[in-house]
């Protein structure tokens, strides 16, 4: 299987393993996907991200075969697997429910896509235990799945996907179904075997710390169509859209005009945005989204920008890392939440009721035009 | 050219085909192998049925006639009082039936009698699924008949007619009846109890307020289930009716008796009518039943409560002494010389069937269509619902599978067998060669207890994972393979339960084989008639208790089978428990 993937790689060294041109899906009622166009390059591990409902999975099943598209096309190593069954295409894959054979043990379980390629017994029996070995459970080939605990379970499933040295992995939400503790374990576990393996790898979720922790690219999509596409730094500090901005990580929005030259009027302050991409002519409508962490409270200087006095409303604990509400009159009422941990809570003295001066980043505050308001019942 | 110069990444082929998946070996053989199964519903089911719908409006030259037919039969008083028999002693068996079922079931799910006497009242309770519905009837007439042994309770009332049909009617339909009930009683919130009584709600309150609610759909759904049993039913009316006309008796002398088969097809119709409507009740209310129980809800389990039960105790008593009375009365019968003047015990009439006459071959004909139906039938039937739950994109196939799976519980057996004769019979037909054979009395079999059987395998293959296909596919591994090698086995419980079913039920079956059997392929069910028919009560009976025999032996041989098939075959189970 390698062999179909070396040389065209070779000869087009550009190539991306995968290509998605223009899939669109229609079901009878609405679109799930739209005009979607992307390119996983290989190696790498993509994530899919987005709320329930957003399309990742539907993409995913199209990728397999396991759906239809209405229009648009798959390229595999510049190959057109469109409308190729699931079988006639190359990749391993590995659902939320294990889908393991539980009357197979778990050797005949990594084995079973082996048997069929009519590989030597002893062969196969190699490649398992080389499996079981890589996925940390080289003891366990007799057993059956009844007897192996989630995160184990999952474990052979990834096992078998890679067995027959699939050209891509498509992972769906292969953690969702564990407890928070095995999904943590597990979450790094296979990303060193992504990297030791070198698949290319696309996984869907919904979990964000799990696609900002493992992927090298995310791809955030909501309502059918890609939000934005970037490494999960990137996702996370320059959120392309408001959606972005609000579904990954937290963040605080203020209502406020433009006044030109990445100036912006919030109540009665003045705050300045270096991080700002758009232009916005002044007395347009915007929204500043900032995150709770994007603030300075300590070594405030004369000429630091975005300097403001603010009253704590409430401090909410919630252990190491704490959040306190706070507003001021300037702001006209409006509120942030912002991060403190709990030692500078108690080092800047950050009570209920006290005033403190805080600062917001300016290169990281973004600003997004306000929507109309057809447009926010429509996002609503 | 141009294309490719506007979208690089397009090959042109793409750019110019119509969309549309391009199907496997393995698509192409699922699609093939389910057509097979709906062709065979379609040639089985739906043809007879449109041939019976044909005949009710042509005339014996196969001229359209419309609906003179139907007007004939509705200014014939005598025709018309059939169908009204039928719908009020189907009534009045509901009224019976279902109340009795109900607090049968209720002793069994929500009282503390002991384990094991549950499970003896509950094997007691099923008994009447093994006979032929003759056998109550034939027990009936023994005792409350013209020489009835307790024929001085009935006061100058003759059991013959509506009392007697009602009395063995109750009597079959009862299992029936408390199945759902248990079903439905065992659904129940233990929480919700917990709660009412944390608000200091009395237990009649509790009852009103929360078990009967939660019952709502499973009394409907028994109610349905026995008043298109009893409508349909061929058996007990037959031989306990005297000239107490119903519609299934009634089809049954205007196609045999007088070759009339415009009129029979017009009452075949009418048959059709109640069991389509509470079929189509059962239908909607199955569906709320499955919504109502959430995954969070805990179990029930029933508090010590001494009067209630021991009065529930009582009830359960008296409930299976009737109950054995009626199977033990059968059973005596064919164990004496001659009811009510030679009591002596004998095996003469056991002799008699199986050596002296040809009862003996009606025997081992129904013995062995049970057991083809049951090997054939639980293979088609497993096979068609594991197409229909896991081949992608069936679309309107899986649709009209579906349908026609779940139509075929609406089709009482008489009005299918008459719809064989209309359909196979016919001169035209190049399947007439079935027509006569042991092979149409398995069709009709399969075709006929088609639906609970599918419903149990689509239950089982809805519990294991919808994925196994989808791997097996990203692994190369032919989806057949996969078939055998995961879901027959994880499956295998079910299939077993779907072909002990149709052994039990074929075993037992006359309304589907009346119209179908010839001397050579008559069957156990129908040769009791006919000895009843000539007053050979004795033989009738002993044939009768070979049959419930039969079937008891088969029962407990398949479940010492199934243990140790699944102990072997299942280690994985059993490992995941422990």
């Amino acid at each position: 299987m390698d062999m179909t993937a070396g040389p065209s790689l070779a000869e087009t060294p550009r190539a991306a393993a995968l290509e998605i041109v223009g899939i669109r899906k229609d079901f009878e009622t609405f679109s799930a996907l739209r005009d979607i166009h992307l390119r996983v390059n290989a190696g790498e591990m993509l994530c899919f991200l987005g709320p329930s409902g957003c399309g990742k999975t539907t993409l995913l099943r199209i990728i397999a075969g396991l759906e239809t598209q209405t229009a648009g096309q798959i390229l595999q190593n510049g190959k057109d697997v469109s409308w190729l069954p699931p079988d006639r295409r190359d990749y391993g894959i590995v659902f939320q429910s294990y889908a393991l054979f539980p009357n197979l043990s778990i050797a005949d379980n990594v084995g079973y896509g082996l048997v069929n390629s009519r590989a030597r017994k002893a062969e196969i029996k190699a490649r398992v235990d080389e499996l079981l070995t890589l996925v940390g459970l080289p003891t366990s080939g007799a057993k059956y799945p009844s007897q192996l605990s989630g995160g184990q379970q999952q474990r052979v499933a990834l096992a078998r996907a890679l067995a027959t040295r699939p050209g891509l992995l498509l992972l769906d939400e292969p953690l969702s179904a564990l407890d928070a503790i095995e999904r943590i374990r597990l979450r790094g576990e296979i990303r060193r075997l992504q990297k030791q393996v070198g698949i290319t790898t696309i996984m869907v979720t919904h979990d964000q710390e799990e696609a900002l922790s493992m992927a090298d690219r995310i791809v955030v999509m909501n309502h059918g169509v890609i939000e934005q596409v970037g490494t999960p730094m990137d996702i996370y500090e320059r959120p392309a859209t408001p959606f972005v901005a609000d579904f990954v990580g937290k963040v605080n929005v203020l209502r406020a005009m433009a006044l030109g030259q990445q100036r912006f009027k919030v109540g009665d302050l003045e705050l300045q945005c270096d991080a700002c991409d758009a232009a916005f002519a002044p007395g347009d409508a915007v929204n500043l989204y900032l995150r709770p962490e994007d603030r300075m409270a300590e070594n405030l200087r004369e000429d630091t920008a975005n300097r403001m006095n603010v009253l704590v409303s409430k401090v909410e604990f919630l252990g190491g890392l704490c959040i306190a509400e706070v507003t001021a009159d300037a702001l006209h009422g409006q509120t942030l939440g912002l991060h403190f941990s709990l030692n500078q809570l108690h080092d800047l003295d950050i009570r209920e009721g006290h005033t403190i001066e805080i600062a917001l980043r300016a290169n990281r505050i973004r600003a997004f035009a306000a929507p109309s308001a057809s447009a926010a019942r429509a996002h609503a | 050219m141009n294309t490719l110069a506007h979208a690089p990444t397009l090959t042109p082929r793409a750019a110019f085909r119509r969309p549309g998946m391009r199907w496997s070996r393995d698509e192409l053989i699922a699609r093939a192998v389910l057509l097979a199964v709906m062709a065979m519903l379609f040639v089985f089911l739906v043809a007879p049925l449109a041939s019976i719908l044909a005949h009710a409006v042509q005339d014996k030259e196969g001229r359209f006639v419309g609906l003179t037919h139907f007007i004939t039969y509705f200014q014939t008083p005598s025709l018309l009082r059939a169908a009204w028999n039928s719908v009020w002693v189907s009534a009045a068996v509901v009224a019976i039936s279902v109340p009795t079922a109900f607090v049968f079931a209720y002793a069994l799910t929500r009282s503390c009698m002991p384990v094991w006497l549950k499970a003896t009242f509950r094997l007691i309770a099923l008994i009447p699924l093994l006979a032929p519905s003759l056998l109550s009837a034939i027990s009936f007439v023994q005792w409350f008949g013209n020489q009835g042994a307790l024929k001085f309770l009935l006061g100058g009332m003759s059991i013959y007619g509506a009392p007697g049909i009602i009395l063995a009617e109750v009597y079959n339909t009862f299992p029936h009846a408390l199945m759902i009930l248990v079903t439905a009683l065992s659904l129940a919130d233990g929480r919700l109890y917990e709660a009412a009584t944390a608000l200091r709600t009395r237990p009649l309150r509790q009852f009103m307020t929360i078990t009967l609610p939660s019952c709502k759909y499973g009394l409907i759904s028994a109610s349905t289930v026995v008043f298109t049993y009893v409508v349909s039913d061929f058996g007990a009316p037959k031989v306990i009716g005297g000239n107490f006309n119903v519609l299934s008796v009634d089809v049954f002398k205007q196609v045999v008796g007088q070759h009339n088969f415009s009129i029979g097809a017009v009452v075949g119709m009418l048959l059709l009518l109640p069991s389509v409507i509470s079929f189509a009740i059962d239908w909607v209310v199955r569906r709320k039943l499955k919504a109502q129980l959430t995954a969070r809800s805990v179990p029930y389990r029933p508090k010590p409560r001494k009067l209630a039960d021991a009065l529930l105790l009582l009830f359960c008593v008296g409930v299976c002494g009737l109950l054995l009375a009626t199977i033990g009365m059968a059973i005596y019968t064919s164990l004496i010389t001659l009811w009510p003047y030679d009591l002596s015990p004998t095996l003469k009439h056991y002799h008699f069937v199986l050596l002296e006459s040809d009862m003996a071959a009606a025997y081992f004909n129904s013995l062995e269509v049970a057991a083809i139906t049951a090997v054939a039938g639980s293979f088609i039937v497993f096979v068609g619902a594991y197409l229909i739950e896991k081949t992608r994109n069936l679309g309107l196939m899986r649709r009209t599978m579906h349908m026609m799976a779940v139509l075929s519980m609406a089709v009482p057996g008489l009005v299918l067998g008459l719809g064989y004769v209309m359909f196979f019979n016919h001169p035209a037909n190049p399947l007439g060669f079935l027509y006569q054979t042991m092979a149409i009395l398995v069709i009709s079999m399969v075709v006929h207890y088609y639906t609970s059987s599918h419903l149990t395998a689509v239950t089982a293959l809805k519990q294991i994972d919808n994925e196994f296909e989808a791997v097996s596919a990203s692994l190369k591994v032919p989806f057949i393979k996969t078939f055998f090698r995961v879901t027959v086995p994880v499956c295998l419980p079910a299939i077993l339960d779907i072909g002990r079913y149709f052994f039990v039920v074929s075993m037992a079956s006359l309304s589907c084989a009346i119209f179908l059997y010839t001397p050579d392929t008559i069957l156990a069910s129908v040769a009791i008639m006919h000895m009843d028919d000539a007053g050979d009560i004795g033989p009738a009976a002993a044939l009768a208790s070979l049959i419930v025999v039969t079937s008891t032996v088969v029962c407990i041989v398949y479940s010492l089978l199934t243990r140790v098939l699944l102990s072997r075959t299942q280690a994985w189970r059993q490992l995941g428990r422990g």
